[in-house]
């Protein structure tokens, strides 16, 4: 045998080997060439906001004046950061309890019907276009955010709300796995000290399964703090740190939308946009690397 | 079990969109074949040897009407392939300029976007007028006003003004529904209804499109902003700028300012063929066709013309 594989070192398996190494190492090789050139564009491009001068770092990032369009010009992109991140906080808020219970439903509660009945439906959440999304926050949350709550519906709590429904999916499906892919005897030497059910979820499967539904929630996030479209169309995009949750407000993402097509490159406006997408990716550099270090939590 | 769900989805889905995807073709070929039967005796001889390829890309304000025209000019001028991007005014003069795309469509004039260090870019850009968009200033239909004052729109606009009841409306707030500042039909209303810029107000809504700025001034209450002519209905109300209707007679004889010209920008003397669907734009079948069947004003009917500084010259 051993004698065999040195003298058939060109034989039709070892070609193959090879040709699917090969192509292998020419797709990831092609994946990494085009993160790269795309963290730099967005690089190179966002940081000319700042060579060129006309605004200084802290200016942007802790500005609360943002009219690009007015003489002088000033770039405060904090409102858009701020509104970013409340849109986000709460959209977690608001689908987590959700999304942890809907995966306790499908593996603990009832595993058989429950999880046939709802995987579909939670899969199906991810695929609806983001758009549908917004108009629907548009046609339903906003005129009813607006009859129930003072101001016009639009703002904070209905951009969150619809971001909300769109990250269950996230959450869901990545906190069902954790719990499926428990170790049977744990639940099994629960039960066998006299804990109720209730007593095994909240002591034992929760407490065990924590980092990989944080990691969920993180993914979520991230997916929040990116999506555009929908936000957009239910936030309002006033440039302003809104009072209330129910005032009209802007995250980075409805910002970039709103201004990247209607500004010509180069221009002072239109790099800021890039500057904010840089910031944008930052962010998401952040939230992976979180979720990278809750992974290795998870290895326990 | 799971399988065979969402493969019986999957099929369910496919074969929706492809009949809708049916649909669609069925009626652009009608309106294709009508449009053949119709330019076939004028454009034919013509347009037989022309041949190239056109890029444009711009304004979406603008996108539908040229995507209509490009769809006739190329059922007569077979050789000629026209392709139609949206992007935005901004994008558009930016492609032109670079030479990336040969048109580039835009709400505004180039040197309104291309300033400063850009401004050398805008000299090489060649101006074709194709349309004109009026656009009238809309409320709320309960917010009980007929008409104001370019000075009680500066008022509102500028956040002096909050209430219906001081410009003569309704016991109201008013909420603004504005564009983004980079807007070309901001800059127009801007220029030409308010005379000045102006900044966003807290608590104001801002929207890019059209639909959607319509939909949210019919359905919020004491809601101010303005729209193309061609976007009023019903669900909103249009009302008078210092007591001239907006409508596209006045706006042809020039007696309601809020209006502006769709630009399409060639970077220098055109090629042969993006000369010809150019020059095909403004005949007269075009014009009073296309252009007024999709709501826009046709630029040669216009009583008065105006230039990049806003001055009004009557033709």
């Amino acid at each position: 045998m051993r004698g065999k594989l040195k003298q058939s070192r060109f034989e039709k398996h070892h070609i193959e080997d090879f040709i699917g190494r090969s192509y292998m190492s020419l797709c990831v090789l092609l994946l990494v060439v085009i993160i790269i050139s795309m963290v730099y564009f967005v690089a190179s491009k966002g940081v000319s906001t700042f060579i060129s001068g006309d605004v200084t770092v802290s200016d942007f990032l802790f500005g609360t004046k943002w009219s690009p369009e007015a003489e002088p010009a000033s770039y405060g992109a904090f409102p858009f950061i701020a509104g970013s991140f409340l849109v986000t906080l709460l959209a977690a808020l608001i689908a987590s309890p959700l999304s942890i219970c809907a995966a306790l439903f499908m593996t603990e509660i009832v595993p058989g019907w429950g999880k046939k009945l709802l995987q579909p439906v939670i899969e199906l959440l991810s695929g609806i276009p983001s758009v549908v999304y917004g108009f629907i926050g548009l046609s339903v949350i906003v005129p009813f955010l607006r009859n129930t709550f003072p101001g016009q519906g639009i703002g904070v709590a209905a951009g969150a709300l619809v971001l909300s429904v769109m990250i269950l999916p996230t959450i869901t499906s990545v906190a069902a796995d954790a719990l499926s892919s428990l170790p049977q005897n744990l639940k099994e030497s629960s039960f066998a000290l006299g804990a109720t059910r209730w007593q095994t979820i909240s002591r034992v499967i929760i407490p065990t399964t924590l980092p990989a539904i944080m990691t969920g929630i993180v993914l979520g996030m991230a997916r929040a703090f990116g999506e555009a479209l929908a936000v957009q169309m239910v936030i309002g995009n006033a440039p302003f740190v809104p009072r209330s949750l129910f005032e009209s407000a802007s995250t980075l993402t409805s910002v970039i939308t709103l201004g990247m097509g209607n500004t010509t490159m180069g221009s002072a406006h239109n790099n800021s946009l890039w500057s904010m997408a840089l910031v944008l990716m930052l962010m998401t550099f952040v939230f992976i690397f979180l979720v990278r270090l809750l992974e290795r939590r998870n290895k326990i | 079990m799971q399988f065979r769900k969402s493969w019986i989805m999957t099929l369910a889905l496919t074969s929706v969109v492809a009949l809708a995807a049916c649909g669609n073709n069925a009626t652009t070929n009608n309106g294709g074949n009508n449009a053949a039967a119709t330019n076939a005796p004028t454009e034919a001889s013509s347009g037989a040897d022309l041949s190239g390829s056109v890029l444009a890309s711009g304004s979406t304000a603008l996108q539908p009407l040229v995507e209509q025209v490009a769809e006739k000019f190329m059922e007569t001028n077979t050789g000629v392939d026209i392709q139609v991007q949206g992007g935005g005014s901004g994008t558009g003069l930016t492609q032109v300029a670079e030479k990336q795309v040969d048109i580039g469509n835009s709400d505004v004039f180039a040197e309104e976007k291309l300033k400063d260090a850009d401004a050398e870019k805008a000299a090489a850009l060649v101006d074709h007028q194709v349309a004109v968009v009026g656009i009238a200033t809309v409320t709320h239909p309960d917010a009980g006003v007929d008409g104001l004052t370019k000075q009680q729109l500066v008022d509102i606009f500028t956040g002096k003004v909050t209430n219906w009841k001081e410009v003569g409306g309704a016991d109201q707030k008013i909420q603004i529904i504005n564009r983004p500042g980079s807007s070309g039909t901001r800059a127009t209303y801007e220029s030409f209804a308010l005379g000045m810029k102006t900044e966003d107000l807290q608590g104001s809504i801002q929207e890019d499109s059209s639909g959607t700025v319509k939909k949210m001034i019919g359905e919020t209450p004491g809601a101010i902003g303005y729209l193309g002519l061609s976007y009023l209905d019903d669900s909103v109300k249009a009302i008078s700028y210092e007591g001239v209707e907006p409508s596209v007679d006045n706006v042809i004889s020039g007696k309601y300012p809020v209006w502006a010209y769709e630009h399409m920008y060639t970077n220098g003397e055109p090629t042969e063929a993006v000369k010809a669907f150019l020059d095909y734009f403004l005949t007269d079948e075009v014009q009073t066709g296309d252009v007024v069947e999709l709501g826009y004003i046709p630029a040669s009917k216009m009583q008065v013309s105006r230039d990049l500084e806003g001055n009004v010259t009557t033709k």
